[in-house]
């Protein structure tokens, strides 16, 4: 899919970032290109270590990539003085794992502390800044401190002082990974909100497959300083292609035991939106008359449509194996032979 | 032995004794902050790196913490002269004592001030806060409950300074220690001034501990 110049809220141009250590130079990133859509959602997810909180911080600069170029809404960050790089950065919001609120302001001077850095009035700040709190919940904690709030809602504090500037873009590095289940998602509803009412771009990194598909559009996989794939969620869901990518999509799915009976073969079914509503493996049993084992089944609903996977144990017998397989062939269904689950 | 002249004596002691360590505490503090968050901020991680002037003003420091207070007293005399008019009594004795504090409160304001939680630099620089603004917004607001630890512990340390000062002809109640109590045997009235000190540094310890803990946001 290309996206036209005119859409691009963010784009990454060779962009590279390394590190000099005591034991050598560590390559974080290397030679990223990416192109961020005004208005989307885009994840960005690997495992740790693969270089995605380095690659979102280079996005506003918190590191300084060491080479390549980072065009944030037309203009190159990396070109930018030191001022009007503070200027720019007052047009993207971010927020953090560890929420890093002031733990000696309340909510309310929490969210006025960007206004007063951009030299808005103490009284105009603070207007803003209960219109914000009401946005995210919080109206009825505004004068409670940090330590006072639970996690989720220190981080409905830190979105609520991200949003205060009018930011285009939300970067949030690993927000929900220190909260709860529960907390997580709504806190990743909250952000879906504030994407469809103020159409701000948002930016997650996360290692969570879970959290991409609750609120992403678009997915970029980094493994190993690079890009390993790239691509909407629901292609990236059902069919992977990366090493990685299976990894992260599949994970949950592996089993404690491992299947090393060879002789045995298993098929993974993977049903899109408009599959998943016909009872393909009950119609495929009546056709060959031969049952097969479910090793594996789950569904997601990525973006109000199902998905989901399927790993059976194909019958033993060769030629019914075969007939199975051409079965789903017939019905255009997306099933690969696996050894593993 | 408890002459009304010694009641008054005393009294005259503790008021120098006072006087001598919150003047100086003050006037190192003016000095000891701003050179404190200068060795945060120029850091080589600090917000604004200036890595020269951080080897530099670190130097300085450590050489001053170095010389011992008594010989300090004695080295600086000079300057003493030339900035109260006189070597002897409470008031000359400012001079040596916010210079052999400023640095203490110095390194004292630097670990305080790192303290401060990385990430919150961080937040606070993502939303475009220069320097300065880091400075005055996050880093001495975030770390005040510690400064005022600090500056306890700073004020019973200066305390225990202008005591020693008493040697050289300082004033307060190290003097009257020394006068009474070395000099001429008097080792009941020493006890009496050590008793005081005492109950001054645990006034003065309690109370900054008090006010950083209400202070203090985050219990």
């Amino acid at each position: 899919m290309e996206i036209k110049q005119e859409n691009v809220m963010i784009e990454l141009r060779e962009m590279s970032k390394s590190f000099s250590t005591k034991n050598g130079i560590v390559h974080a990133l290397d030679r990223i290109n990416l192109k961020i859509q005004k208005g989307e959602i885009f994840g960005i997810i690997g495992m740790s270590g693969a270089g995605k909180s380095t690659l979102v911080r280079c996005i506003n600069l918190l590191e300084r990539p060491t080479e390549g170029q980072v065009i944030f809404d037309g203009r190159d960050l990396t070109a930018l003085s030191a001022a009007e790089l503070r200027k720019a950065r007052q047009s993207m919001g971010m927020i953090f794992q560890q929420f890093n609120l002031l733990m000696q302001r309340t909510a309310l001077e929490n969210v006025c502390f960007p206004l007063e850095i951009s030299g808005v009035k103490k009284e105009q700040a603070r207007k803003r800044a209960e219109e914000l709190l009401e946005i995210v919940g919080l109206a009825d904690r505004k004068h409670s401190y940090p330590s006072q709030l639970s996690g989720g809602q220190k981080q409905r504090v830190a979105i609520a002082r991200a949003l205060t500037t009018n930011p285009k873009v939300l970067l949030c590095d690993e927000a929900t990974s220190a909260l709860d289940p529960n907390t997580t998602r709504s806190i990743l509803e909250l952000l879906k909100d504030i994407n469809k009412r103020l159409g701000i771009t948002v930016v997650v990194i996360t290692h969570e497959m879970s959290v991409i598909e609750e609120i992403c559009q678009r997915v970029a996989i980094i493994d190993s300083s690079k890009i390993a794939e790239l691509g909407t969620v629901e292609k990236i869901f059902t069919a992977p292609k990366s090493a990685v990518g299976k990894q992260l999509v599949y994970s949950e799915s592996r089993p404690q035991a491992n299947f090393d009976d060879s002789n045995t073969r298993y098929c993974r079914i993977v049903f899109d939106g408009e599959t998943s509503f016909e009872p393909i493996l009950a119609n495929m049993i009546l056709e060959c008359q031969a049952v097969v084992n479910i090793m594996y089944a789950n569904t997601r609903n990525i973006d109000g449509q199902a998905y989901g996977q399927m790993v059976v144990q194909l019958p033993p017998d060769e030629r019914m194996a075969k007939k199975m397989l051409a079965y789903l062939e017939s019905k255009h269904i997306n099933f690969e032979e696996v050894d593993y689950v | 032995m408890f002459k009304e002249g010694m009641l008054q004596m005393l009294g005259v002691g503790i008021y120098e004794s006072l006087y001598m360590t919150l003047i100086s505490t003050l006037v190192a503090y003016i000095i000891g902050l701003p050179v404190g968050l200068a060795l945060v901020c120029t850091d080589k991680d600090g917000i604004y790196p200036i890595v020269w002037l951080n080897k530099i003003l670190g130097f300085i420091v450590n050489v001053l913490r170095s010389v011992p207070f008594l010989i300090l007293m004695i080295t600086v005399i000079p300057v003493t002269r030339a900035i109260m008019g006189t070597t002897i009594g409470s008031k000359a004795t400012i001079v040596p004592l916010v210079i052999g504090a400023a640095p203490f409160i110095a390194r004292m304001v630097e670990s305080s001030l790192k303290e401060v939680d990385k990430g919150v630099i961080e937040a606070a620089e993502s939303m475009g806060a220069s320097p300065f603004q880091i400075m005055f917004k996050v880093l001495l607001p975030e770390a005040k409950p510690s400064l005022l630890v600090g500056s306890a512990i700073s004020v019973t340390t200066i305390l225990a300074y202008s005591a020693m000062a008493g040697a050289i002809g300082g004033g307060g109640l190290g003097a009257i220690a020394m006068n009474y109590g070395y000099y001429r045997y008097q080792e009941d009235i020493m006890f009496i001034t050590v008793i005081l000190l005492v109950v001054i540094v645990q006034i003065l310890q309690e109370v900054g501990m008090r006010i950083a803990k209400i202070s203090d946001k985050r219990l």
